[in-house]
C-alpha cells in the first residue's frame, strides 16, 4: 500500500505529530511506501527531517503556501493525489487536519474515520478510536474503497525507526481563488498567573458545579501554596480567565502536584497535564478516563473532599 | 447582497443533534448497543453555541433562523425553537454513527433552500467525530471555518476567529454563502423562557423524508477502553484528607 502522511508545519516548526503518522504509515504499509507530503514557502528543513522516517518526502513549496488556507492546500493536495493514488492518506487530528481531510474526502470520495488511536487492514479496513470523550472505545468497519483517509490522534504512535528516504521536489500550482482569506493569528492572552510555571496546580472541572465554588478551590490552592486552573467548560462559562485553561487549547503544565477536581479527562484536557510529576484525581464517577492518568484516585465528592483538605492543611500550619 | 450594512438580513440554518448527555451513565447493553437505561438526552453542547449564535446575528441584522436535526426525536428542535429559532426540520433518520450518512441527509434538504449560512457544532458529544459540518461544507462547496470563536458581519462577508493549539487563533474572513462550526465558549447561550416555550408551541416542525443509500461505515464492536488504573485511596473524607498529606509530605510537594 501507498500510505501517504500529510505533515504539519505549525508557527514555522514540525510538529511531532508528523512522526508519527509516518510511524503509523510505516506499521501498516506491507510492501508498499510510507511517503510524507510538506507543503509551504519554504520546507527543506522539514522535508530532510522527514525523509529520515519516510521511503519518499513530497516537497511542494509555493508562496502561496506560506500561510494555511484550506482551500489552497486542498487544491494543491488533490492534483498530487490524482496523480500518485495513495491507498491510504493520514492526516493529523489538529484544527488543521480537522478542515482538510474531510474536504479530501469528499473531493476523492474516499471513506474517513476521525482521531484515531489504532487501525488494521489484515482483515477488511478497521480502525479504533473513543466515544464519549474517551469512555467507551469502538471498532469501526470502514467498506471497501480505492483510497482512505484518516485523522489520527497525536501522541498515540510514538514508536517506529528510521528509514531513510528521497526527497521529490514537486512544482504544483493552485488552481482556485479561494472564498477564505487569511488575515492573521492572534497571540494567546497573558495573564497575572503563569500557571506553566507553578508548582502546584489546583484545577477544576465541570464538577465544581457554580462559579460561586471557585472560591473553595482557591482556599485549597492557598493552603498548597499552590494556583487554581481549570478545564475548559470552566473557562467557557467565565469563571476562570482564558489564561488558567489546561489542555490542547490551552496551557500544556508539568507542576510537582496537579490535584484535578470533578474533571473526567477528556483526552483534549489530558494533553495539557499528563507530565505532571504528581497526579491526584477527585471524581464521583469510578469509570471517569481521569483515573486512566492519574498515579492516586480518590472516587468521591468533591465538596466533601477538599473541605476536609484543607482544615487538615491548616492545622499543620498553625 | 449587502448584508451587515443595514441592507438585506441573514437567512441562517444551524445544525443541532439530539445527543446522549456526558453526564449519563453509559452501560454496555451488547457489543452494538449502550443501554438505554441511566441515558439522559439533551441539545448537543456544541450545538447550544451554534443556535445562540444564530439567534444573536438574527437579533443583531435581522433575518431568519432555521433549525435542522437529523434523527427521530423533536425535543432538541422545540428548544431551539423557544430559544428563538423561527422554523425546524425534522428528517427522521437514523443515521447511528455515521457522519457521512448525516451529512448526505442534511444536504439533500439543504440544497433546495435559500441561506446565506450554516452554522454547525465542532463536535457531537456522543460520537466525537468533528466532521458532519466539514463534510457538508465540502459536499455544498461552500467555503468554511471550523471551531469558530468569533463571528462578525462585514460589508457582506463573515469575519470570524477560529481556535488553534495552544490558545492561539486564526483570523479569517468568508464569502457568504458558507459554513461555520462553532467551538464552546463562543457566546453564554441563553435559558429558555416560559414565553420562549409559549410561543414555540406554534412554531411548526416540519418532516422531510430523505433516503441515504451510501454507508461508509459500520460499526464492528463497543467496549471499555483497557486503561491502568490510579490507585485508589479510601475511608472518610478526614482519612482521605490525611492520606493526602502524607503523600504530599512524602512526594515532597509541602
Ligand atoms: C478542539 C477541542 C479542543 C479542546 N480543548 C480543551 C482544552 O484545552 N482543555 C480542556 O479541558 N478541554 C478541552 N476540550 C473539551 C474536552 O473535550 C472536554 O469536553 C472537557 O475537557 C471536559 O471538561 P470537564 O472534565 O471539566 O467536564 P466533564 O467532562 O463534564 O466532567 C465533569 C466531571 O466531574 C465529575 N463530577 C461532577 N460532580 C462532582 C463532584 N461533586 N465531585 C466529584 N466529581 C464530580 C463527573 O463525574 C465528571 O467526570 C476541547 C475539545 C475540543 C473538541
Ligand atoms: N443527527 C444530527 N442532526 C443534526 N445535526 C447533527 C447531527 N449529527 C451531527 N450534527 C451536527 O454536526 C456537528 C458535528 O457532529 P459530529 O460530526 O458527529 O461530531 C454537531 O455539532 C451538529 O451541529
Amino acid at each position: 500500500m501507498r500510505v501517504f502522511a500529510v505533515a504539519e508545519i505549525r508557527m514555522n516548526e514540525l510538529d511531532p505529530v508528523s512522526v508519527e503518522l509516518l510511524n503509523l504509515a510505516n506499521e501498516i504499509k506491507a510492501d508498499g511506501s510510507a511517503e510524507a507530503i510538506v507543503l509551504g514557502k519554504d520546507v527543506s528543513e522539514f522535508a530532510n527531517e522527514l525523509s529520515k522516517y519516510s521511503d519518499k518526502v513530497w516537497k511542494i513549496e509555493n508562496d502561496s503556501l506560506e500561510n494555511y488556507n484550506p482551500e489552497i492546500y486542498a487544491d494543491v493536495l488533490i492534483q498530487l493525489f490524482q496523480k500518485e493514488k495513495p491507498d491510504v492518506i493520514l492526516f493529523p487530528n489538529s484544527s488543521r487536519g480537522a478542515e482538510l481531510a474531510p474536504l479530501i474526502s469528499t473531493r476523492l470520495d474516499a471513506p474517513i474515520v476521525t482521531d484515531i488511536v489504532g487501525l488494521d487492514f489484515s482483515n477488511g479496513v478497521k480502525a479504533k478510536r473513543y466515544i464519549f470523550q474517551g469512555k467507551l472505545m469502538v471498532d469501526i468497519l470502514v467498506k471497501d474503497a480505492d483510497t482512505y483517509v484518516f485523522t489520527v490522534r497525536q501522541g498515540v504512535f510514538k514508536e517506529g525507526k528510521e528509514i531513510g528516504g528521497e526527497i521529490v521536489d514537486v512544482k504544483i500550482e493552485p488552481t482556485v481563488s479561494p472564498a477564505r482569506q487569511f488575515i492573521s493569528i492572534i497571540e494567546p492572552e497573558v495573564g497575572e498567573v503563569d500557571i506553566a510555571q507553578a508548582d502546584i496546580i489546583v484545577s477544576v472541572g465541570r464538577g465544581i458545579e457554580d462559579e460561586s465554588n471557585i472560591e473553595l478551590a482557591e482556599e485549597l490552592a492557598k493552603a498548597l501554596g499552590g494556583v487554581v486552573a481549570g478545564s475548559r467548560p470552566v473557562i467557557d462559562s467565565g469563571w476562570l480567565p482564558k489564561d488558567r485553561q489546561v489542555g490542547i487549547s490551552g496551557k500544556t503544565v508539568k507542576p510537582k502536584l496537579y490535584l484535578a477536581l470533578g474533571i473526567s479527562g477528556a483526552f483534549q484536557h489530558i494533553m495539557g497535564m499528563k507530565d505532571s510529576e504528581l497526579i491526584i484525581a477527585v471524581n464521583k464517577d469510578p469509570e471517569a478516563p481521569i483515573f486512566g492518568v492519574a498515579q492516586y484516585g480518590i472516587v468521591g465528592d468533591i465538596f466533601e473532599i477538599v473541605p476536609a483538605l484543607i482544615e487538615k492543611l491548616n492545622q499543620i500550619k498553625s | 447582497m449587502k448584508i451587515g450594512n443595514g441592507g438585506e438580513s441573514l437567512k441562517i440554518f444551524v445544525l443541532a443533534k439530539h445527543a446522549i448527555d456526558t453526564e449519563s451513565e453509559i452501560r454496555l447493553k451488547d457489543e452494538k448497543s449502550i443501554d438505554e437505561k441511566g441515558l439522559i438526552y439533551d441539545i448537543n453542547d456544541w450545538d447550544r453555541y451554534a443556535i445562540e449564535e444564530a439567534i444573536r446575528l438574527k437579533e443583531m441584522h435581522g433575518g431568519e433562523v432555521t433549525v435542522i436535526g437529523v434523527g427521530n426525536n423533536e425535543d432538541t428542535l422545540r428548544k431551539c425553537l423557544a430559544m428563538g429559532a423561527d422554523r425546524a426540520i425534522k428528517i427522521p433518520l437514523e443515521t447511528g454513527m455515521d457522519p457521512y450518512k448525516t451529512a448526505l441527509a442534511i444536504k439533500d434538504v439543504i440544497s433546495e433552500e435559500n441561506f446565506d449560512l450554516i452554522i454547525a457544532g465542532l463536535m457531537s458529544q456522543d460520537c466525537n467525530n468533528a466532521l458532519v459540518g466539514a463534510l457538508l461544507a465540502s459536499m455544498l462547496n461552500l467555503p468554511f471555518a471550523t471551531a469558530v470563536t468569533s463571528v462578525k458581519v462585514e460589508d457582506g462577508k463573515l469575519r470570524v476567529t477560529r481556535e488553534l493549539e495552544g490558545g492561539y487563533q486564526e483570523e479569517v474572513i468568508l464569502q457568504l454563502p458558507c459554513l461555520i462550526t462553532v467551538q464552546s465558549g463562543i457566546n453564554e447561550p441563553r435559558y429558555v423562557s416560559i414565553m420562549g416555550i409559549k410561543r414555540a408551541k406554534s412554531k411548526e416542525i416540519k418532516e422531510v423524508d430523505v433516503k441515504v443509500d451510501k454507508e461508509m461505515i459500520e460499526l464492528e464492536r463497543m467496549y471499555l477502553p483497557p486503561v491502568k488504573k490510579a490507585e485508589l485511596i479510601t475511608g472518610s473524607a478526614d482519612e482521605i484528607a490525611e492520606k493526602l498529606i502524607e503523600i504530599f509530605k512524602e512526594k515532597g510537594v509541602i
